[in-house]
């Protein structure tokens, strides 16, 4: 046997200890991101109370009637949000109602083989693209070119169905419907690139063996692939809901900021956010409480919106 | 004549089917008719979605791109009623702003990220945070804004000043910190876990392993989110206009009331004065500029890294 191996000396193999201050700097650093990641956690804690503390004496003085009652007048101190809660709902409901079939199909046409693929991949771009646009630009675009030019639909549309309550005031400018149609094309990209994700993770079994028994792509589209899609669509339909609860700028610019209610959708209106937007920087007294009041109220509606679309994505998704 | 031959049907008569229907395809079929009108509407609704970025695009390079001079960059904005002038003080601004965001959200954002990913990936705190950054992600940016005024500009935080540019770059991180945690969460966990193992194998500790390793590892995806979140802070106005509020003067300090692109876009647009209106264009111009160039950017960054 040959067991002349060469072993080494014990003590090279002695644990070396690590330095004191590599020790505290690993341990130093890992406190740092634990701090860092529970700052979130504080902004948001620190939103709701400050929201919350200020809208105290509004809540004390107007409590629950502030949701139904649509008087706001600084002169006599009386506040109601309920023509801005209704301009927030309808406007981002209506907004949706319109841009979900737009979002979808158009979804649909850049995920399946339809046309070529470099076209595709133009149109997901241009799409995306459109998200990265600021919102005042919008605004800015919607003053000059998109209500001028709507202008005289709109009063046709007064003129021809004006008897229905929601066409009843001729459209002079600002209103909710031009509101809508630029909220409809600021949540587009939201719809279409999460639709287009969704569409993109069904497997491919699944089309294919829709087509192997002989149905045809709009067949498979139907009945196989969007309800294999829908809990990821509808989730993102419901985060879309919540950016058009609190999209801001645009809106402001166009929705003619009307303090008095009315149905009609032709006629100036308003929403929580935009009424924050016009009224924050010259309010004063309860005037600043009323309108923290009615940014709880958005708070919350966006929040709800939100968890409810995460609550979808998670148990709705179909196991395949 | 050969079998196959006698078999095969002529291509006039179609595949017969036991029906004895035709089982070539028949565009007339009612099947065939509505797949053709589906694709003609979805091909409809791509439309639809392309054009207004078209129309806003084309609009903002003709009005905006039109009216852009050396004298813009240099020169304030002229009082209401005047022509002329320039949105010198609102391009600094916005950079100012901007940068004050970013150096606030950047560090504590992908701090946050780190501890996300590397620290505790599916502990309770974790958890925690990542719910807070999903409802911090979807708060309006205008409740950013009503926060900010709240909490500093209201109680007169710094030097007793009220509207300032701190304020705004403040409003504006709260804005961007979601983004950038999450596409550093996201980004980190993409780093193979060999590259921890072998670090650790050579004897690097969790400092060095990610500092040295895992970071720049992971330097694409960061630097993308972080471009796409400061491209969208520079675009904001909610936030910033009951916070930075607006000077129609040069920049005078981080803790005085300051001037952005985006808020003179909004205060121009609804003036009756042309000037103002024609400038509100040019303003525009150069933000859409600057943020398409830096999407597109980010694009390029996350192509250019791809193996």
């Amino acid at each position: 046997m040959t067991s002349d191996v060469a072993i080494p000396r014990a003590d090279a193999f002695t644990l070396r200890r690590r330095p004191a201050s590599e020790r505290l700097l690993d341990i130093g650093f890992r406190q740092l991101t634990i701090s860092l990641a529970a700052l979130v956690g504080l902004v948001l804690l620190a939103i709701v109370l400050t929201v919350f503390h200020g809208s105290q004496e509004a809540m004390a003085t107007f409590g629950l009637k502030f949701l139904t009652t649509s008087s706001w007048d600084p002169v006599n101190g009386t506040y109601g949000a309920f023509t801005a809660i209704y301009g927030t709902l309808v406007s981002s409901l209506l907004s949706l109602l319109i841009a979900v079939p737009l979002g979808v199909g158009t979804a649909i046409f850049i995920t399946e083989n339809l046309i070529p693929k470099i076209l595709r991949d133009a149109i997901g771009l241009m799409v995306e693209l459109l998200a990265a646009i600021p919102s005042v630009v919008l605004g800015l675009w919607a003053i000059f070119v998109m209500e001028p030019f709507l202008r005289p639909f709109l009063n046709f549309l007064h003129q021809s169905l004006g008897w229905i309550p929601l066409f009843s005031t001729p459209a002079q400018g600002p209103g909710m419907a031009p509101a809508v149609l630029i909220l409809v094309v600021m949540v587009l990209p939201i719809i279409t690139a999460i639709s287009r994700d969704a569409l993109n993770q069904v497997p491919d079994e699944l089309r294919q063996g829709a087509y192997g028994v002989g149905t045809t792509r709009w067949g498979a589209l139907f009945s196989i692939i969007l309800p294999a899609a829908v809990s990821s669509i509808t989730g993102g339909v419901m985060l879309a809901l919540g950016r058009a609860m609190g999209e801001t700028m645009a809106v402001t610019m166009i929705i003619g900021n009307a303090l008095n209610f009315s149905f009609s959708l032709l006629a100036p209106a308003n929403t929580i956010a935009s009424m924050l937007a016009n009224q924050f920087g010259e309010a004063d007294g309860i005037q600043v409480s009323a309108l923290m009041y009615a940014a709880l109220i958005l708070m919350l509606l966006t929040f709800t919106v939100n968890v409810l679309a995460q609550w979808v994505v998670r148990r709705l998704s179909l196991r395949y | 004549m050969t079998r196959t031959q006698t078999l095969a049907p002529k291509p006039s008569q179609g595949f017969p089917s036991r029906e004895g229907k035709s089982m070539l395809f028949d565009p007339s079929l009612p099947r065939n008719r509505i797949n053709k009108l589906c694709t003609t509407v979805a091909g409809t609704f791509a439309t639809i979605a392309v054009l207004p970025l078209l129309l806003v695009l084309l609009y903002v390079l003709w009005n905006g791109g039109r009216l852009i001079s050396p004298q813009l960059f240099t020169q304030l904005p002229p009082a209401p009623g005047m022509e002329g002038g320039g949105i010198g003080n609102a391009i600094i601004g916005t950079i100012i702003v901007t940068a004050i965001a970013s150096l606030i959200a950047l560090p504590v954002g992908v701090g946050g990220g780190i501890y996300l990913s590397e620290y505790s990936r599916s502990g309770w705190f974790a958890q925690a945070v990542r719910f807070a950054n999903d409802v911090l992600a979807g708060v309006p940016s205008i409740i950013s804004g009503v926060f900010v005024y709240g909490l500093i500009v209201a109680t007169r935080l710094f030097f007793n000043q009220s509207y300032s540019a701190m304020a705004g770059g403040i409003a504006l991180a709260v804005l961007m910190l979601p983004t950038v945690i999450k596409t550093t969460d996201e980004g980190l966990k993409l780093v193979p876990q060999e590259l921890r193992w072998g670090s650790y194998g050579v004897g690097a500790s969790r400092f060095v392993t990610i500092t040295r390793v895992i970071l720049p590892a992971a330097f694409t995806p960061i630097a993308t989110g972080a471009v796409l979140a400061i491209a969208r802070a520079a675009g904001e106005t909610a936030p910033l206009i009951f916070t930075a509020l607006f000077s129609p003067f040069w920049p005078e300090g981080i803790f005085n009331p300051i001037a952005t692109m985006s808020v003179l876009i909004f205060n121009f647009a609804i003036m009756p004065y042309e000037a103002q209106n024609a400038l509100a264009w040019t303003a525009s111009f150069v933000l859409v500029v600057m943020i398409l160039g830096a999407n597109l950017l980010a694009r390029w960054i996350a192509r250019a890294a791809r193996p």
